[in-house]
């Protein structure tokens, strides 16, 4: 199977150099080769697996745990302004 | 050439709970940005998302309000996109399975009762804001909304005109406010609306839908909708061809325009959310959860009718918010005697005094006790029902009671048929000609003494006794 190396690399807001791609499309595609092998095998009649572990989801109450932290929270970010995130220009 | 109209809505319903879907960050709506936050819903590395369990349980009992099938079993996926107001890259959603399937409302438009499916409710989270005005080349966010538990709502593509959506959307926002699941507050973003638009010529298969974004008043929705019809069906009988497209309506210009022109942006890459395993509920919780079902408006509405002899509008009316029906019940009970008389002066006088004040019945200066001592008033004829209007209007302003109002400003009605009497020999004398005209077989003016006589007692003269007097002091006797 093919892959479009292109299009998953702009999907994932990754740029790659002509020399990547080249590199990484045919990679791509012999994992997917792989799974194409997987679906090979005949899964009627077997449930698909959710989860990897058997257990059921843990729920939690309803209860505020939380405090406000955001100077300590904002600390890392690379651009803040009055306690809010300041990013590239995002309007269409 | 004759076009049928398709309409399918989606509805983001935000779920009332105290804290976020998967973290412990209060939902307080208005808070300074960003102070309701943690590494959870900001998508920080190697934090765990915990399901809350209060939006499970507020999930299912909509899932039962609408008839829908609880998936006992159902799962959560991550749907990929890259947008900064969505901090971790992706949404946590139900894709695969969702929580509930198959249900359905039944909405009235006119005289016609039609049954809307629901093909869905997931689960899934909101994303926080993010604000470009007046900002130079940059935006800011505020995730405070990141994380905000939403039950997305996914009907059938079983309308065929705004109105019909706008009735189906009324019904859904009244039902999601009387179980209590979600403030529903439309200014808030708590009720938001996208609605899928196409149209087709009948007996042939449904034509390309565009979608169209956010709507978040009824009005601007059935504007989007009106405008949408009318561009795709000139389109097409332009030659053209709908495209399916995400489409942002601008109220202000009453337009909409194309966005995320992009194809490739729903290119969603959806997969199973490895942190989350699947939602497990059992069917005593279920049941348990439809045995505290609270009363849903279609069976208050009947309850009215049936309990109260209300007319289906004023039973309409009286239900459309818990508040309303419950001032509705709270006066009933201290006036039984007459439920009728009881719905007309709220509903006809009460409900239009407190919307020229702007104020909502739950902060009404007149309570249902109040009100039902004016209506005990009426009923045992101190005032007429037009001198107890004058009176609703002090009491609405001033917070008196109705014997209060009465007793001051000597209201009593009068019901002295000497005092009566008088007055009408007064207006007889006063009013040669026209009782000459009376006389000589102008029934018509009647209602001219009537008027006359309730004037000069300023509206205190007991109606039914001026009229039984007059006719019989008119006709000499």
């Amino acid at each position: 199977m093919n892959i479009d190396v292109n299009k998953v690399a702009s999907l994932a807001r990754i740029r790659l150099t002509d020399a990547e791609s080249a590199e990484l499309g045919p990679q791509l595609s012999n994992i997917l080769s792989y799974i194409d092998k997987l679906q090979q095998v005949d899964t009627a009649g077997v449930d698909a697996t959710a989860h990897p572990h058997d257990a059921a989801m843990p729920l939690r109450p309803d209860v505020v745990t939380n405090a406000n932290r955001r100077e300590a929270l904002l600390s890392n970010a690379p651009n803040i302004d009055s306690g809010l995130f300041v990013v590239p220009k995002v309007i269409e | 050439m004759s076009w049928e109209v398709i309409i399918g809505l989606e509805i983001h319903v935000q779920i009332n709970t105290k804290t976020k879907a998967f973290c412990g960050c209060s939902t307080t709506f208005g808070a300074e940005p960003n102070t309701q936050t943690c590494p959870v819903c900001l998508g920080m590395p190697g934090q765990l998302p915990v399901l809350n369990s209060e939006a499970v349980q507020k999930s299912i009992l909509t899932g039962l309000a609408i008839c829908g099938q609880i998936n006992l079993a159902s799962k959560f996926d991550r749907k990929n996109y890259f947008y900064p107001d969505l901090p971790k890259g992706y949404q946590i959603t139900q894709f695969a399975v969702p929580l509930v399937e198959h249900g359905h409302i039944d909405i009235r438009v006119g005289d016609t009762e039609k049954r809307i499916g629901i093909t869905r409710i997931h689960m899934e989270e909101d994303a926080g804001k993010s604000m470009h005005e007046g900002l130079d080349g940059v935006s800011h966010i505020d995730l405070n909304r990141s994380g905000v538990p939403l039950m997305e709502i996914v009907s059938e593509p079983d309308m065929r005109s705004a109105d019909e959506a706008i009735a189906y959307l009324k019904q859904l926002h009244q039902l999601v406010r009387f179980l209590d699941v979600s403030g529903a507050n439309m200014e808030k973003g708590q009720f938001r609306c996208d609605a899928n638009v196409s149209v087709h010529q009948p007996g042939t298969p449904f034509g390309t839908r565009a979608e169209l974004k956010n709507l978040n008043s009824f009005r601007f929705i059935r504007q989007a909708i009106d405008y949408e019809v009318n561009r795709q069906i000139e389109l097409i009988e332009d030659g053209g061809e709908v495209v399916q497209e995400t489409r942002l309506y601008d109220s202000a210009k009453g337009e909409s325009r194309a966005m995320r022109s992009k194809e490739e942006a729903h290119d969603y890459r959806y997969f199973p959310e490895p942190d989350l395993p699947p939602l497990q509920v059992s069917e005593q919780e279920v049941a348990s959860i439809r045995a505290a079902m609270p009363e849903r408006p279609s069976q208050l509405r009947q309850r009215f009718e049936n309990e109260y002899g209300l007319s289906a509008y004023d039973a309409d009316v009286l239900s459309q918010t818990r508040e309303l029906a419950d001032y509705f019940e709270a006066l009933v009970a201290c006036h039984e005697t007459d439920s009728k008389r009881c719905a007309n002066w709220m509903a006809n006088e009460l409900l239009g005094r407190l919307k020229e004040q702007g104020c909502e019945i739950d902060h009404s200066p007149v309570t249902p006790r109040a009100l039902a001592g004016l209506l005990d008033r009426i009923a045992d004829d101190t005032i007429s029902g037009k001198i107890a209007k004058d009176v609703l209007d002090a009491m609405v302003e001033g917070g008196e009671s109705a014997d209060a109002i009465i007793e001051t400003k000597g209201l009593k009605q009068v019901t002295d048929s000497g005092t009566i009497d008088a007055i009408i020999d007064k207006i007889i004398a006063a009013n040669p000609n026209q009782v000459a005209q009376y006389r000589g077989g102008k029934d018509k003016l009647f209602g001219f003494f009537v008027g006359q006589v309730m004037k000069a007692s300023r509206g205190k003269a007991n109606p039914a006794m001026v009229n039984q007097r007059l006719k019989n002091l008119l006709a000499g006797m």
